[in-house]
């Protein structure tokens, strides 16, 4: 039952993670470092919960979510790719503009509260004992989330059009010869990315806790960086590393209700020492001398120069 | 010539003029700046001392002016925020958070001629003030409710920081427990934040999945109150009144009302007559006010409302003594029947009952 219990709040807590990283992994295989994510989730959570608020719907709630991490980054697109600006400055500036605007967005809503979205019940399947509801049970989002990061692998390796966005991320000059529009697939890519992170940033009001407050994103964004670079840019690796973030988390706060008489500071700092310790055992077996990232990941490109 | 005399004329007549307005709307309007930790959103401690803040300037109307600067995180960048106000012609600042309490100390050397009040701090200068409000009387009265209405006997706590005030929080909370079960346990989580709504989430989660079934914190946002709401156990809100969140789970707040203080200290600054004081109001003063008693039986209600009244008129004290700590010592009473102030302030022990240790000790 404990185990049941402590594995649901481990999946809740590493979803917003893995929407928000599974999109900038698209991102930054195109070629694109957009360190803007905490930004576009922190907007996508002031607007889905505004558009939740005012429809009543937790799916109005999402798309005003996704359309405005996707505006966010539209500007991030428009001034890197459009102007070739740098890309990490841009980022950060977007970050520190998006928690601004989101409290802008959010004050007229402080204090009020919105029904969490409904976790799925399927008749016979949710009620099985141990693993229903952790199969069955959960949010939307939850199983989007899945989804996403499956039809990325699918869309990245399987199709012709993400062979082409890898391409655009590893040689950009190449794949510009070739005759694909470079800058409109990083556009797209960049687009698809923010949408994402605003999903990521809607779920934690829409399903996580019902009322929106200022900076209720902590961090998240920067984490949900973090783990696109463990995961080498891999969309299954991904999924582990969101996971172990979020179960490291959950087992800390857990450990520490046990009263096992660990050092409660330890255990804060626990999950990033967990994701960094795997990391760098996963790096050890690999055996390439260099690092996994797309090669063109943060150079602009300005075709015909 | 002529048009250079009138024009000079009409210069000079224009400063003065200024002159004499600023002079005299510079000494008409009180400048006060306020600095929060968290957002004004919050809906728990930032949120209470803009409500403090309204309530002033409802008291003062147009003697006050007021600035309050959110988000400010504790550490260099305070300093930053509160020296901005200092410069920016705010003679009275109110710097609400422990985390503030050496920065104000830095940037009120460098300004003698504004006052500063720092909240929940222990260190004073000429022109600086302490203030606080004692919480912990509230959550005696939480920790008997809790004894009552708890059946599996277990409080789960959800704290921010291992400083005093919070320490003596929790140990208020189990002596008011123990006073109607002595075998009450507690399991204690720290978040490490005043401020992280989905992480407070998760702690509360925490506690009720290991068999907490009365939640109470010391962070600052409803979000345990919510899952306490969710999961059809009962919460104490903090800071602010939390019912809206937890319409059937909510119990009491121990909510801080900072309105009298402050329309106090503006008005000890408008009539010259500010000194560098340390308050430290409780239910009294009308500095804790308890919010109502909700979702309870109406014995239960009665009692928390007779030790409300006792230890307003101070025949009852939460630190009374005998206090023994957890390894079995008993403390040295310095107030008489009860420990002293600065026993409470300076607080880093656990009492006996709480299973837990100290973190850092």
């Amino acid at each position: 039952m404990l185990l049941e219990a402590i594995l649901l709040s481990v999946i809740a807590a590493s979803t917003p993670l893995l929407l928000a990283a599974s999109g900038e992994l698209v991102v930054e295989r195109s070629g694109v470092l957009n360190l803007g994510v905490e930004g576009m989730m922190i907007v996508g959570a002031a607007c889905g919960f505004a558009g939740a608020y005012m429809s009543g719907s937790t799916v109005v709630g999402a798309l005003c979510g996704i359309l405005a991490g996707a505006a966010l980054a539209a500007i991030f697109g428009i001034l890197t790719l459009g102007l070739a600006v740098n890309q990490v400055a841009t980022g950060l500036a977007l970050t520190i503009l998006g928690v601004g605007l989101s409290g802008l967005i959010g004050k007229g809503f402080v204090g009020e509260k919105i029904v969490l979205v409904q976790h799925l019940h399927l008749p016979f399947l949710t009620d099985l004992p141990a693993v229903g509801r952790i199969l069955f049970g959960e949010d939307p989002f939850v199983y989007v989330s899945i989804a996403l990061i499956i039809g990325i692998w699918l869309f990245l390796y399987r199709t012709r059009a993400g062979l082409v966005l890898r391409a655009v991320g590893d040689n950009h000059a190449s794949a510009h010869a070739l005759g694909y529009p470079v800058l409109k697939i990083r556009m797209l890519a960049v687009l698809f990315g923010g949408g994402c992170a605003g999903l990521g940033g809607a779920f934690l009001p829409l399903a996580y806790t019902p009322f929106f407050i200022p900076g209720m994103t902590a961090g998240r964004g920067w984490i949900a960086l973090a783990l696109v670079v463990f995961a080498s840019w891999r969309p299954l690796r991904l999924v582990g590393g969101a996971y172990l973030f979020g179960a490291v988390s959950i087992l800390q706060l857990h450990t520490q209700a046990l009263g096992l008489g660990v050092p409660p500071q330890l255990m804060s700092a626990l999950p990033y020492l967990a994701t960094v310790i795997v990391l760098v055992l996963i790096s050890r077996t690999r055996g390439t001398a260099g690092s996994a990232a797309p090669a063109c990941l943060g150079v602009v490109f300005v075709p015909d120069r | 010539m002529n048009k250079r005399i009138i024009f000079a004329v009409a210069a000079a007549a224009a400063l003065a003029l200024a002159a004499v307005t600023f002079h005299a709307s510079a000494a008409d309007k009180l400048k006060v700046g306020f600095i929060g930790v968290g957002p004004i959103g919050d809906l728990g401690w930032t949120f209470q001392h803009d409500v403090g803040r309204q309530a002033m300037v409802k008291a003062l109307g147009d003697k006050v002016d007021t600035t309050f600067v959110e988000n400010v995180p504790e550490g260099a960048d305070a300093e930053r925020a509160i020296e901005q106000l200092a410069r920016t012609g705010h003679k009275l600042i109110f710097t609400t958070s422990f985390g503030f309490m050496d920065a104000t100390i830095k940037v009120a050397a460098k300004y003698p001629n504004v006052f500063f009040e720092h909240c929940t701090g222990f260190k004073r200068a000429a022109n600086v003030s302490t203030y606080a409000a004692r919480f912990y009387e509230g959550r005696y009265i939480q920790g008997q409710i809790a004894a009552k209405m708890s059946k599996s006997g277990v409080i789960g706590y959800i704290v921010s920081f291992p400083i005093p005030e919070v320490i003596s929080g929790i140990n208020s909370t189990i002596l008011g427990a123990q006073s109607i079960n002595p075998n009450i346990k507690v399991k204690i989580v720290w978040v490490n934040s005043w401020f992280d709504p989905p992480k407070e989430a998760d702690a509360a989660k925490a506690l009720v999945d290991q068999g907490a079934d009365i939640l109470t914190q010391h962070t600052d946002s409803p979000a345990a109150m919510q899952i306490a709401e969710q999961r059809g156990i009962h919460a104490f809100g903090q800071s602010s009144d939390m019912i809206k969140f937890g319409p059937k789970a909510q119990l009491t707040a121990d909510t801080d009302y900072w309105g009298n203080y402050y329309t106090q200290r503006a008005t000890a600054v408008l009539d010259g007559k500010w000194k560098s004081e340390d308050t430290w109001g409780g239910l009294d003063a009308g500095m804790v006010v308890m919010s109502p008693y909700t979702n309870m039986p109406d014995d239960v209600k009665k009692m928390a409302m007779e030790t409300q009244a006792a230890i307003t008129a101070g025949t009852l004290h939460p630190f009374k003594c005998p206090v023994v700590d957890q390894d079995g010592k008993t403390l040295e009473c310095k107030g008489g029947t009860r420990l002293d102030d600065g026993q409470i302030l300076s607080m880093n022990f656990y009492v006996k009952g709480i299973d837990d240790k100290v973190p850092g000790k």
